[in-house]
This record gives structure tokens, sequence and C-alpha cells, in this order.
């Protein structure tokens, strides 16, 4: 019994309805509702996004010029990419071209953002759904001295290194105040690491919390600040002036040295240690592989880093670009920002309003309404919702499609495209991963999958800042010191209409700006993030979005500890960019869970 | 740390700005920058809802002071002063704390990283409305702002640091500029 969905999923809502609401270690607020069948298995799954995101409306009728300084406030996370996109989206419709010094910077700056959030995500919001913090308390500091050995050279890997660190933990977990590692189900039996890699992964979550912050000095130097780092429309804000000495602000010999020290300290915390951690984990994982989803179907790259600068056509952009469509890998369609038949956003099912809601509208047309209606067989109250209706309106996700089709994004389907388009620096390191795990290639196409591309492209992300650092200096070198291009700065310059578009491969999945400028203001803007791809909610014809499908027949051991959801969820690194954070009396509560 | 030196003072607003009364940490900072010159030992530090990645901010800070909105079931705009380990208590997250890291889990990573703040004050307000998404801040907390400053300005004074009102018309670095500073931002969504 059931409902079969045209992407392929059969949807069962006979059995018992599980809610967790909110979902933890994420960025934004999200709540998933599943129906398990009497093994506990999902086999209907619903995820809402229960926060309005309106940036739309906030900058209609700014200066298209500081667009970039209000989209770096949607999100906590990805604050740098979205001002990229827009810087881009803006040049697009101005026609502005940026000299190539600006753009070796920025993909400096976006690269060194991808190996931030990547490294941040695996380490501080999801390795804990695959590592029991408290089972580490048990380890054998020997044992884990022996293991980290084996795995990688990197050289904090001694028994009185782990000893001190179990030390500093068990006093941590004794005075009650589990601070970071508080959300999580520990002892479960969805965990399955030995107390000894678990000791492991919990030193390097500490050392990458200390790393971390090496990476975003980058964003410092060349943005100016971090937090919040300055971006322009037209170039990059910094200045270059080789012979200068602590100049403020201005990019010197002495700050590249040590942007170059930086990028080889990421690559080889990559190197040593990310990639050796999801490798190892992924071992005693490997026939936990679920997760799946939209991935093995339908995926999504926009495509980005592009080589030269003002060429974002794919073949200058170094991050694949391309559609898949029902599992075809070998044939990957070309993606048309522009096209208004191929991205299109539908809110059928979404708290927005549309004149016609059968059709979904292109993002240069779009429309941003809200209108919070629930469906009719909504239990619960209009402020206190107990279980949605997928049948009616359920989500502040609208839907975008391509073609109609329901899209993954993120590292996952960037890798999936570049493996597919036969490109050795994805196909290899995947097929070696894979070797070394014994795993088939299908394998790829599951939660260890998503979770082991983004390693892979956090490494790839850390080489390949070298070859834009050494591309800028060689540059510097040969006389060339522009950073940014002024010519199009004053509006009066500006055509009275114009529109364009911008994208970027956000860590977390193609992400796209577009933009409409009258009379020099903004007249429309719209954001497609990468989650509004993969938490999309249901469209007209009923496909299920990437987070839905991914939940599809995984089995959970205890719903009441929905550790699986949790972890197919956060392999999406799902952002619901909203990031509102008010402080309560009350903390500590954990997610809550409901099985009805 | 070191008597014979100056603690290192991180004054640190923290919210989302285009969330109207969300924005009040970043926005009480903002007014602090505008009516006060602290002493070079006093850093401040637009936080926005950048969570876990404020870790080293704080290690590295002797003396952290926070402004943040807090939910306590207050009158909208009350301002609430909160010191030394009752921090942690407000700071944690709830079914309204939808940022992946509440403060107290900033705070509990530093300190399991080694740098928790000597010293540490919360000066809170009651928001109005969280709802109104690229709203401004509501009536009854801006009126607080300079409240909140002048408070920051008595706190920073009882740790040493010389804190002095601007003159008028002084001259001083914006804390936000490119239209998302309070003027340009509350004058258009107003």
């Amino acid at each position: 019994m059931g409902v079969q969905t045209p992407n392929g999923f059969n949807l069962d809502t006979s059995g018992k309805r599980i809610v967790v609401d909110p979902v933890t270690r994420i960025e934004g607020h999200m709540r998933v509702e599943v129906n398990v069948d009497s093994d506990n298995v999902i086999r209907n799954a619903v995820s809402t996004g229960t926060m309005w995101r309106g940036i739309e409306v906030i900058l209609r009728g700014r200066d298209p010029r500081d667009a970039w300084a209000f989209t770096e406030r949607i999100c906590g996370v990805c604050t740098g990419t979205h001002a990229l996109t827009s810087v881009r989206a803006v040049e697009d419709a101005l026609q502005i071209r940026i000299p190539e010094n600006a753009n070796s910077i920025r993909n400096l700056m976006q690269l060194a953002l991808q190996v931030h959030d990547h490294i941040v995500h695996f380490y501080h919001l999801h390795a804990l759904d695959w590592v029991d913090v408290v089972s580490a308390l048990s380890a054998d500091p020997k044992a884990t001295s022996a293991l980290a050995q084996s795995i990688s050279p990197w050289p904090l890997s001694s028994p009185g290194y782990f000893r001190d660190l179990q030390g500093r933990l068990k006093r941590f977990v004794d005075s009650g105040q589990l601070g970071p590692f508080k959300n999580g189900y520990w002892g479960s039996k969805a965990y399955r690491l030995p107390p000894e890699a678990n000791l492991m992964a919990v030193a390097h979550y500490l050392e990458a919390l200390d790393f971390q912050k090496e990476i975003v000095k980058i964003h410092t130097i060349f943005g100016g600040k971090n937090p919040h780092p300055n971006w322009l429309v037209g170039g990059v804000p910094c200045p270059i002036n080789v012979d200068g000495v602590g100049g403020v602000g201005a990019i010197n010999m002495e700050r590249l040295n040590y942007i170059t020290e930086i990028i080889d300290r990421s690559i080889e915390f990559n190197d040593q240690v990310y990639l050796p951690d999801v490798a190892a984990i992924g071992s005693f994982y490997k026939d936990w592989l679920y997760g799946g989803g939209l991935s093995g179907k339908s995926v999504l790259a926009y495509g980005d880093v592009p080589e030269n600068a003002n060429d974002y056509s794919p073949a200058n952009l170094l991050l694949p670009r391309g559609a898949i469509i029902n599992g075809n890998l070998n044939e990957i369609h070309p993606v048309d920002h522009r096209d208004p038949n191929e991205i299109q956003e539908f809110v059928t099912h979404s708290w927005y309003k549309y004149p016609d809601e059968t059709k979904g509208l292109h993002p240069w047309d779009g429309v941003t309404d809200p209108h919070y209606e629930l469906g009719p067989n909504t239990k619960g109250t209009r402020t206190n919702i107990e279980s949605l209706d997928e049948g009616g309106k359920y989500s502040w996700i609208k839907a975008p499609r391509w073609k109609g089709h329901a899209m993954e994004v993120g590292p996952l389907a960037r890798w999936i495209v570049g493996y597919a388009q036969g490109k050795p620096e994805f196909k290899e390191p995947v097929d070696k991963l894979l070797k070394d795990l014994g795993l088939p290639t299908a394998a790829l196409f599951s939660t260890l999958g998503r979770t082991a591309a983004r390693a892979l492209e956090s490494q790839w992300a850390a080489y390949k800042m070298r070859h834009f650092q050494n591309k800028l200096i060689a540059n510097i070198k040969a006389g060339d010191s522009s950073t940014a291009n002024v010519d199009k700065w004053e509006p009066k310059t500006w055509p009275s209409e114009v529109k364009g578009v911008g994208f970027t491969e956000a860590p977390r999945g193609a992400l796209a700006h577009w933009i409409k400028i009258k009379d020099t203001k903004i007249e429309n803007y719209q954001a497609v993030v990468p989650t509004t791809w993969n938490g999309s909610p249901r469209d007209p014809q009923g496909n299920i979005g990437a987070f839905e499908a991914s939940l599809m027949d995984t089995p959970m051991a205890d719903p009441n500890q929905p550790v699986e959801i949790l972890r197919t969820l956060h392999s999406f690194d799902p952002c619901l960019a909203c990031s509102t954070h008010v402080m309560s009396e009350d903390g500590q509560e954990m997610a809550k869970v409901t099985v009805r | 740390m070191d008597a014979f030196r100056q603690p290192k003072i991180l004054m640190l607003g923290i919210g989302n700005i285009l969330w109207a009364d969300e924005g009040f940490g970043v926005r009480a900072l903002e007014t602090f920058n505008a009516l006060y010159a602290a002493s070079p030992n006093v850093s401040l530090l637009d936080g926005g809802t950048q969570g876990l990645y404020l870790v080293q901010f704080v290690q590295e800070a002797d003396y952290l002071l926070v402004f943040d909105a807090i939910d306590y079931g207050l009158e909208p705009g009350t301002l609430k002063l909160v010191q030394g380990d009752e921090v942690p208590k407000f700071t944690g997250a709830k079914k309204m704390s939808l940022h992946q890291t509440g403060f107290q889990e900033v705070l509990s990573a530093a300190d399991m990283l080694g740098g928790y703040p000597e010293k540490l004050v919360l000066i809170g307000c009651q928001p109005q409305d969280l709802e109104d998404w690229g709203g401004p801040l509501t009536t009854p907390v801006r009126d607080q702002l300079r409240q909140a400053a002048d408070l920051a300005a008595i706190i920073l004074e009882q740790w040493g640091a010389r804190c002095r009102l601007r003159a008028r018309g002084e001259a001083f670095a914006p804390l936000l500029g490119n239209d998302i500073d309070m003027t340009h931002y509350e004058i258009q969504t107003l």
C-alpha cells in the first residue's frame, strides 16, 4: 500500500508518526516528521523549514552595490558565499568586468570558506552523529595512539596526548556541562565506533575547533575583517602594495606569505586529519549505506571557481557544472540560469501565495508573498502543530525544480557530476576511497557518500587555494596590482533597467541570486539557496525533495532516539538561512521527539 | 593574567540585524561605538550570528561583555544585567534559539579549549517582536539602546578601562556600513 511519487518513492503513511523538532546542530530551524512501519523503517518523510526568510522583501528599493552586505547577514555560516553571489549578480546585470587579481582573491576567499565550512561541519555539526563522546571516556589511550598512528602521520598522537585529553573530557563531563556535546543520544545502539576511535575523533574535534580560526584569517586579510568581511562590486576592496610595510589594509608580501603558510597548514590538516578520520569512521559504518535519496537519481551543480576572470562558462569553471536526471550518469545536461523554463520555484506546498500555483516561477519573476495556512488533516493548532498535513501547505521553503525535477545539490552532487564527466581530479580520489573501504561505486549514493564527498572537496579546495595563491603572486610580480574596476561604480553610468544572475557553489550546494535593477535601485531580488533545493517540500506533481527522499527506507534502531534521521539530514549540512538566536532562561532543551 | 598588563576586554554584540529585535545585540554595540571612545585594551566585535566561529575571540578575551536579546518573559524592552556564572544559564539553546549554536556552547567550547574569560557580563534586552523578518527594532527595544550603552560604559569603568563620551561631531569609525548601519537600515524599513 502507499502512493508512488513521480520521482520513484513509495510513500506509506499508515505507520506511526515520529516528529523531530527542532532538528539540532544545524543552522536555522527545521522540523521533520516520518512514518515508520512495524519494523521501524521509515516509509514516509516530511521535512519543513519553519521560519520565513524574506531577504527579497528587505532588498527592494536599495542600492544594488550594498546588496552583498545584506545577503551576508542572511546566514550565520555561509556569509561570504552569499556576498560573492550577490556581487556577481550585480556585475552580470551591469556588465562589469573584474581584474584578474580580484578573481584570484575571490577564489581564495571562496575556497577558504569551503575548507573552513567543511571542516567545521564535519567535526562540530556532523561527527557527533557517528562518534559517541561518552564512549571515549572508556578508551585506552595507548590503543588510541596506536590507532591514530596506523592511519596518519599526524604528530599529535602520543599515548600521553590522548590521556591528557581524556582527562579534560572527563572533567568536563563530570562537571555536568556537556556544552557542545549536549545534543547527542550517547549510548545509542546506532553508534558503532570502538572507544579508541571515539577518543581520537574527540581529540580532532578540539583540534579542528582550534585550527578553524587560522583558515578564516584569509578572510580577515583580504576582506579587511572577520566575521563579516568586506566585498566590492567590480573587484575586491583590498589594494595591493607589495612594497608596503605594515600598511593598514593593503596586501603586501608579508601578508601574502602568511596566507601561503595558512594554505600549507590547511592542506596538511585535510591530508593528515580530516580525510583519514572520514575513512576510519567510514570503515565502521560501511554497511550503513542508507540515505542516498535523490543522489543516485537527480543532482544539480552550477559550477564555480573560474580559472580566469569574467568567464563563467563551464569550461572555465574548476568545480563542475551540469544536471543529471533519472540516474543516467551518461548524460550531463547543460544548465541555464536565464532560461525561464529551467529553474522554477513552486509553492503548492509552501506558505506563500502565487496567482496560479499549478505553475512555477523563474526567479527573475519570482514572488515572495507569505501565506500561512494549514492542510485539513493537520493535527493541533495553528501555533502548536502536533503533526503536519503534507497534502496541504507545510513549509516556509519554496520548492525549486529544474525542468520539473526535484534535485539534490551539494558536495556529493558536484562530485557526482565531476565523476560522470570523467574528470580525473574528481574520479580518482573517489575510486581510491571506495577501493580502500572495499565498497562499490554505488556506495557513493548514500549518507556516508555525502559525508565523504565533502571531505574530498575540502582537500581539493585546499590544493586549489595553493594554485590561486601562486597565480596571484605571479601576477603581482609581473606588475599587475589592479584589484578593482570602478568604471561603472557611479549609478549615472547604468542603464535604466537591467537584470542579472550570479551563482556560486556554496559549501552546501548550488546558490544563485537573481536581480532586477530599475532606475539604479533594486526592483526584485530572489535568492535560491542550496537548502531550498535540498529541503524543498513536495511540488504539484507530488515529487518529494532531497531531504525527504534521503530518509526513505532507513531503519531506526530506536524511534525515540532519531540518530539515523539526524545523521542523514546533517550529511547535507542543512542551513535554513535564518539564524535568529534568542537566549532563554530555561536553555538545555534537547530536540523534542514525539512518537504518535 | 599578568598583573602589569592591561586586561584584554572584548565587547561583543550578537544577533541578526535583519530580524527586528534580534538585532539588539549588534545595535547596542553600534550605539556604544557612536557614543563612547574606550581605551585601546577594549575591542568591539559585531559577532552577528557566527556561533561557534566566535570561539577564538572569546578565548582571547580576559573580560567579556556581551549584548544580546534574551527571552526572559519580561516586559518588552526590559534590560537585564547578568554576571559571571549566571551568564551560561541565560545563553542556552531552546526553541527560540534557532541558531546552530547557543552562545552557551561557545562559552563551553572556549572553556574546553582553554581560555574562558575571567570576567563575564551579559547585557540582555527582552524583545517584543522576533517574527518581523526585515523589520527594524521595535520602539521599546530601540529606546533602551542608549541605556544599554551607558550601562556598558559603567561596567568598563569598573573593569578599569577608560571610557569617555565622544564630543559632538567627533569623527569615528562606524561599526557597520554599506546601508546596514542603523540609520540607513531603519530609515528605509520604518
